[in-house]
Parts: C-alpha cells; structure tokens; sequence
C-alpha cells in the first residue's frame, strides 16, 4: 500500500490532466469527423459523379490508411520536414496536428455511419421530396438527413467511442495524453505495473462507458418510427 | 510502429495482471523451469548451462540492433556474448530476444529471457521485481546536436531551444523536471524520428543517455553529421537484468570484471562508436557508480 501512495503522490495530478487531454481531443475531433463526414456523406449520395467519386475514394483511401501513418505524417512530414505550424505556440501546434489526424481519419466511418443511416430511409421520401420542387441540397436538408441522422445515432455512436479511443494515438504526435503518461509511470514505477495499467484502464471505462449508454438512449428516444 | 509499441505495452501490461495473480512464487527458482520458449531444451543456469536467451533492444543502433534473423550488433550484444563464452555458451547457442524497454520486468518474471543486457538502468524501483548483476557500462544523459552547432554546451545552453527525446522516458522527464520553463520538448516514439528532426532543423539537440546518442550519430547514414556534446548531467548504471534470485549473479560479475581488465571492453565500445569522437566518461566508468552490485 506504501508503494501505491507514493505513486499517487508522484502522479496524482498528472492523471486527471492527461485524460483531460484525451477528452478534449475526442470532443474537437468529434466536431471536425463529423462535419467533414456530412459534408463526404451528401458527395456520396448526391446525384454528381464526379463528387461521388471523390467521397468514394476518400472514404476508401483514408479508411484504409493506418491512424499512426496519418499522425506521423502531421509530425514527421508537416512539422518536422514542410515545417508548417498552425500556432506559435510550441505544444498547441502538436495539438492541433493531432486534432486534425483524428478528424480526416474518422470523417470516413462517420461518413458511411450517416450513409448506412440514409439507407433507412425509404425511397418514397426522396421521390416525395423532389416532387414537391425540392433540389438535392434542400432535399437532402429538410427531408433525408434529419431522418438518416435519427437513424445512425447507434453506428456515430460507435465513431464516437472508437475516435476517444485512438485519441492515444496522439502519443505519436508528441502530444502530452494518457498512454504517454501511463508509459512514463511505467518506467519510472515497474514496482506498481499492474496499478498503473488498472488505473489507465478504468479510466479509460470511465469516459467510454458512458458514451455508450447515452448512444443507446439516445438511439432509442429519436429513432423514426415507420 | 508507435503503435505497436503501445499496444506490446499494453499487452505486457495484462500478462503481469495475470501472472501475479496466478503464480506469485515464479521467482524461486532459476528461469529455466518456466521455459516459455518450445523446443528450447530451458536449463540455461550457469556452469552445465547450454543455452542462454538473452534479451537485447532490436532498435538501437550501437548497443542492440538487429535486422530480421542476422546478427545482432552493438555493445550490449558485445558484453553479452563475452559473458555468455564465460559461462560456457557458445554464440550459436544464444537464443536473442527482443525486450522494449516496458517489457523487461515482465520478461525476466515469465522466464521469457534468463538475462537482459539493453540499456537497463539499475534503479530501486526496478530491484523491487527483478535483480541486477554489473553494471557494464556507466553512461550519462547527454545531448546530442548538429556537427557544425557550437552554441549548444549543456543543458544550461537550451533556453530557448527545441529538444526531441523518447515518449515515456526517463530522458524526457528529467528535462521536464530540471529544464522545463525555457525549452520545447517534443517526445516522439523512438530516436531515429528525433534525429530526421535534428537533420532538418527543427530540433536544436536530441538528449539521451551519452552512449545511446553515439550509437546513433555513429550509423552510416549519420555519418558526420551529428556529434555528442560530451557534457553529462546524469548517472545511468547499466546492469544486467537477471530474475529474482538467480544464481548467475556472480558470475556474470566476474564476466564483466575480466572482459574490463582484458581490454576487450575497450575494445567493443569503441568500435560500436567510431567516428562520432565520442569518448566514454572515464570518470564515471572508473568510479563510485562502476562498482558491480554485490550479489544476494
């Protein structure tokens, strides 16, 4: 137990600090994905070839692509080589690299959430739609995206709780979160291993839990009954 | 390649959650008994002992480098090899294993590996879980920078400075701690991200321990290009990790002791750093923090 108070003494403060890193990196990658995932969603479905073939590819290039591969190239290749910065200040730069690497890398699978979501959607509401003079963007505002939106919630839910998740990744782009912490402890404190890695796991349930069981509540309030 | 590190420390990780609470005792005997290796005939102990697994870093060029299934290079493969001839192992009958830095403790518990020979640092929390025979080497944390940079002596010289270094390691949380308010410190995941950064200028100075730095500058592709500032600011007593008590201890002290006295110790050390004018703390490898751990 000796050892376990002085491990909070060492660290006590830095844990709460290194998720809340982690937290508000999801959150501001939650906001990027997502609009860029509506705006890829409606290229996808929009009646323009060519815009469907560049939400197609982009979904199918960036899914496809490692999460680290896109955050080392912010680091390596933006930073380190281009030596483009977003900000002057030394550690939001890192910050805002790895904002970004999240936000591109999820805009695919919010993206075919929302798609699978249009798919609920019955035809006859697009057809009514263009029928009462509607164009594809005022169709798919009013009539389709509200409904598909109501009925993805589960799948971005899902999203969600996958980009929190890999907001370890973040790690890789010199950013200060939780896995870079729970390494350091490590080596500094192999005596605790096992507290350290317990401590980083429930608190890793303690953010993702939650988010789960408001996805399933919220599914269940707004789905469209037909 | 970040990510496979996290996930092998995560993984390292749950076996310790596992094998703590399933057989505590695991460190009553020598290692081989828990031979997790298959096929590996296990009884490595020292005299009649036939084969040795050892655990070596793959990644870092001059101490523990090791490309697929060729040879590995580096001094702590050099100290190894000595030691293990002195226990009676031929080099063809060591089996190399690669053990991240997050992953020892746990390696030399399960009896993955019977020692360790990669960069480890001998620290009490560390001799909580697991014993140390030597130290081999002593190094110290340095700074390493662009050959023609002259404005950069010492750590007190970084004001102002971008410094790259390790996620995670005790490096990086020693400028955190001493240096912090006037330096930026970008942590990446492995060294050779660090000097690409030096190289193109968006680093000042890459820090690690001196020995480490040397093997890096040292790689044909760093040729010239980098040099060691030379100025250490911290003591690191490279040991030997062996399991909780091992009998070896001794021996490989003796190993150790001979191989300093014979010159070839010298010997290795300076051919894993050539070219880089990198010279060894004489004071330190002499000193105090040389002297070798007395065996339990």
């Amino acid at each position: 137990m000796e050892s376990l108070s002085t491990l909070m003494e060492q660290y006590g403060t830095q844990v709460p600090a290194a998720f809340w890193t982690n937290i508000r990196l999801a959150l501001l990658a939650t906001l990027g994905s997502f609009a860029l995932g509506v705006l890829l969603a409606l290229c996808r479905i929009s009646p323009v070839a060519s815009l469907r073939a560049l939400g197609t590819g982009y979904v199918h290039v960036v899914r496809n692509t490692p999460l680290t591969i896109l955050m080392l190239l912010g680091v390596l290749a933006v930073w380190g080589q281009l030596k483009i910065t977003f900000a002057p200040d030394f550690h939001l730069n890192f910050f805002i690299y790895a904002v970004i690497a999240l936000s591109l890398y999820h805009a695919a699978f919010m993206c075919e959430a929302i798609r699978s979501g249009v798919n609920t959607v019955p035809l006859g509401q697009a057809e009514a739609a263009r029928a009462i003079g509607l164009g594809f963007l005022p169709a798919a505002r009013l009539v389709i995206l509200p409904q598909a939106l109501r009925g993805a919630i589960t799948p971005l839910g899902n999203t969600v709780i996958a980009l929190t998740k890999n907001t370890t990744v973040a790690a890789a782009a010199s950013v200060a979160e939780a896995s870079g912490l729970m390494k350091t402890m490590i080596e500094f404190r192999p005596d605790v291993m096992v507290a350290i890695f317990l401590t980083f796991a429930i608190g890793f349930c303690l953010i993702v839990i939650p988010i789960g069981l408001l996805t399933t509540w919220a599914s269940d309030k707004w789905a469209v009954a037909r | 390649m970040i990510r496979s590190k996290f996930l092998s420390v995560t993984a390292a990780a749950a076996a310790a959650a596992l094998s703590l609470s399933a057989c505590s005792p695991s460190s009553s005997g020598g290692a081989g008994e828990s031979s997790a290796a298959g096929g590996a005939s296990g009884s490595s102990q020292a005299g009649g002992g036939d084969t040795l697994r050892i655990g070596i870093k793959y990644d870092q060029p001059g101490l523990g480098y090791r490309q697929g299934e060729a040879q590995p290079t580096g001094f702590d493969t050099d100290v190894a090899r000595y030691v293990a001839e002195k226990m009676g192992v031929a080099e063809d009958d060591i089996t190399w294993v690669q053990t991240p830095s997050a992953n020892r403790e746990n390696a030399l518990e399960n009896g993955e590996v019977d020692m360790i020979f990669a960069t480890y640092s001998i620290t009490d929390a560390r001799k909580e879980r697991v014993d140390f025979a030597g130290p081999y080497f002593v190094a110290g944390q340095d700074l390493l920078v662009r050959a023609d940079d002259t404005s950069i002596t010492g750590p007190e010289s970084l004001d102002g400075k971008n410094l790259c270094s390790v996620t995670g390691s005790t490096s990086a949380q020693k400028i955190k701690d001493q240096f912090a308010s006037g330096v930026n410190l970008v942590e990446q995941g492995g060294y050779a991200e660090c000097v690409t950064y030096l190289e193109s200028g968006q680093v000042d100075a890459v820090t690690t321990d001196d020995i480490i730095l040397a093997g890096l500058a040292a790689t044909d592709a760093n040729q010239g290009k980098f040099k060691v500032v030379g100025n250490t600011f911290t003591t690191e007593r490279y040991g030997v990790g062996i399991p909780k008590g091992s009998d070896s201890c001794e021996e490989i002290n003796e190993a150790i002791t001979e191989m300093k006295e014979s010159g070839e110790w010298e010997k290795a050390l300076q051919a894993n750093t050539e070219g880089t004018g990198y010279e060894y703390s004489e004071e330190l490898n002499s000193g105090d923090d040389a002297e070798l751990e007395s065996c339990s």
